[in-house]
């Protein structure tokens, strides 16, 4: 029985898995301490659960429980992995390296750094959305304190070539950042194996709930360590001040657990039904994939329809299936995706965008039915296209002289 | 962003999608916008050469629901009405009668440039001045 709507946005965030939602509960009532307080048992327990998720979580991505620090989610943990670097490793030097796809997380707190003194070099993708790896090594320089690249693209999924960048940043001793908010839980992470530094992920990209993420801060070879920019009780070794949010830790270590068990599997099934879904879509007649196709997440897709507008498109189905687009008219600033132009997508096919992000709970009955409604309606946008009209009589668009506002 | 009843039913059932003969000596063509800024509106008119009324009007639109609502819109209001008067919709009235919010105020802006566009066209067409009109404050 298909039941509407169908959510297919999981990179925005997903539902919180019931295991779950179960694990946390008592943390909310029974088991309600603070886990800094030492001297009762209701403290005990409330520190005995975090230290407990901390494993789990650790586990997940190859890490020593001890490296984990809570925050309030990925944002945070990217601020404090850019600020507490570039103010602990001040005497070292001020410059840091990242790309231009980017969370805005990472860019904004970027430009926030630059006022502060901070040089940053913004390396642009290429056409698939990865970094080339011989600018990254000549962008290094004496002054670099900072190498921060995503794992894994939101809006396009793809995967960077980590190892390599790491190797590269290790060759000339420069601490690796990577912002995994999308990888980790959907891939295999491994911060050893990876030769991460500082890494920032998020309970409710998988499975878990809001408001909860972690910076993982690596502790031998090399020693790292930020500065604090919660100041406070001291607390995650001081690192990061502010009570524990027990039952939200409790969620994360749970989600973290179970993509453990589940991931290898939930991958290879979600990669076969995205690979359905895109296939079909792709038979339409000007359907453009976004990114590249081999470097990328299991359970994303992004295309483009050209000669059909993304906000127009997601109308023709937003009630029943969830989506995003890359459309300007889909976002607060009226601007199209940053990430499709970096990509180098004119304007035009960055607005045709959708964003199909499958998750655990997505079957096939409803990628059948999304095929079915997305076809339709690009089809029945097409006959009210001027664009697709022109284009069918064989006229080239570029040359026309568009009335500009 | 929740739309309104209105403009869900011009992007379901859009009144008057199509295409006029644009080398009819009668026909009427604006096109506006561009690819780039997510937005075009193609919309014709066709004048009645005895009443000098507006018989027909067609619209095509690359762009959101709410710019597709003001050109379907545009093309309803335009029927019957002559040319003289068709320069005269405003578009604070397509935004009234669709409740735009205030981030879609520039689809309605970009319906009224195609309709005294479209009229131009036409003007240019017939022997007559095309009319001057003061740029419209978009954005």
């Amino acid at each position: 029985m298909l039941k509407l709507p169908i959510y297919l946005d999981h990179n925005a965030t997903t539902p919180c898995d019931p295991r779950v939602v179960e694990a946390m509960i008592p943390y909310f009532t029974n088991s309600f301490g603070n886990a800094a307080s030492r001297n009762h048992p209701f403290g005990w327990q409330a520190e005995e659960a975090v230290d407990y998720a901390r494993e789990q979580i650790a586990r997940l991505i190859g890490a020593d429980p001890k490296e984990i620090i809570f925050t309030s989610g990925a944002t945070e943990a990217d601020n404090l992995a850019l600020k507490g670097v570039f103010e602990m490793y001040a005497g070292k030097g001020n410059h840091i390296i990242t790309c231009n796809i980017e969370h805005k997380a990472v860019l904004d707190t970027c430009k926030h750094l630059e006022k502060e003194g901070a040089e940053v070099t913004y390396l642009k993708v290429t056409d698939d959305g990865l970094i080339d790896l011989h600018e990254l090594e000549a962008a290094i320089r004496p002054t670099t304190i900072l190498v921060a690249i995503m794992y894994a693209n939101n809006e396009i999924g793809t995967v960077m070539p980590i190892r390599e960048i790491s190797a590269i940043a290790k060759k000339k001793g420069v601490l690796v950042f990577s912002d995994a908010t999308q990888a980790v839980g959907k891939i295999p992470v491994d911060v050893n194996k990876d030769g991460i530094d500082l890494m920032a992920f998020t309970a409710h990209k998988m499975y878990g709930p809001k408001g909860i993420g972690a910076l993982y801060v690596r502790r031998k070879n090399p020693r790292v360590k930020v500065t604090a920019q919660m100041d406070g009780g001291g607390h995650e070794r001081g690192m990061r001040s502010g009570t524990l949010n027990v039952p939200g830790i409790v969620g994360f270590g749970k989600a973290c657990e179970l993509c453990y068990n589940e991931m290898a599997e939930e991958s290879k099934r979600l990669s076969a039904l995205r690979d359905k879904l895109e296939n079909e879509l792709m038979s339409i007649e000007e359907a453009h994939l976004n990114g590249s196709k081999e470097h990328r997440l299991p359970h994303v897709t992004n295309i483009s329809f050209k000669f059909v507008e993304g906000e127009g498109l997601l109308m023709g189905f937003n009630k029943d299936i969830a989506v995003s687009s890359g459309s300007a008219c889909t976002s607060a600033s009226l601007e199209p995706s940053y990430v499709l132009k970096a990509l180098g997508l004119g304007d035009d096919l960055a607005h045709s965008s959708l964003r199909f992000g499958l998750g655990r709970f997505t079957t096939e009955e409803q990628i059948d039915y999304t095929i079915e409604q997305v076809s339709k309606t690009v089809n029945r946008l097409r006959e009210m296209s001027p664009l697709w009209e022109m284009y069918k009589e064989g006229i080239d668009l570029n040359t026309i002289e568009w009335a500009h506002h | 962003m929740a739309y309104s009843e209105k403009v869900l039913n011009h992007y379901q059932n859009p009144q008057n999608v199509g295409t006029l003969d644009k080398s009819k000596q009668n026909v009427g063509t604006g096109l506006v916008g561009a690819p780039e800024c997510g937005d075009v509106m193609r919309l014709q008119i066709e004048v009645d050469d005895t009443t000098g009324l507006i018989k027909d009007a067609r619209f095509k639109t690359f762009g959101c629901g709410s710019a597709i609502a003001s050109s379907s819109l545009a093309t309803e209001w335009l029927k019957g009405k002559t040319i003289d008067e068709a320069v005269k919709i405003d578009n604070m009235e397509i935004v009234e009668e669709l409740h735009l919010p205030p981030v879609k105020i520039h689809c309605s802006v970009l319906a009224e440039d195609a309709i005294k566009a479209a009229v131009n066209d036409y003007r240019k067409k017939n022997g007559l001045p095309e009319l001057k009109f003061e740029e419209s404050v978009v954005h």
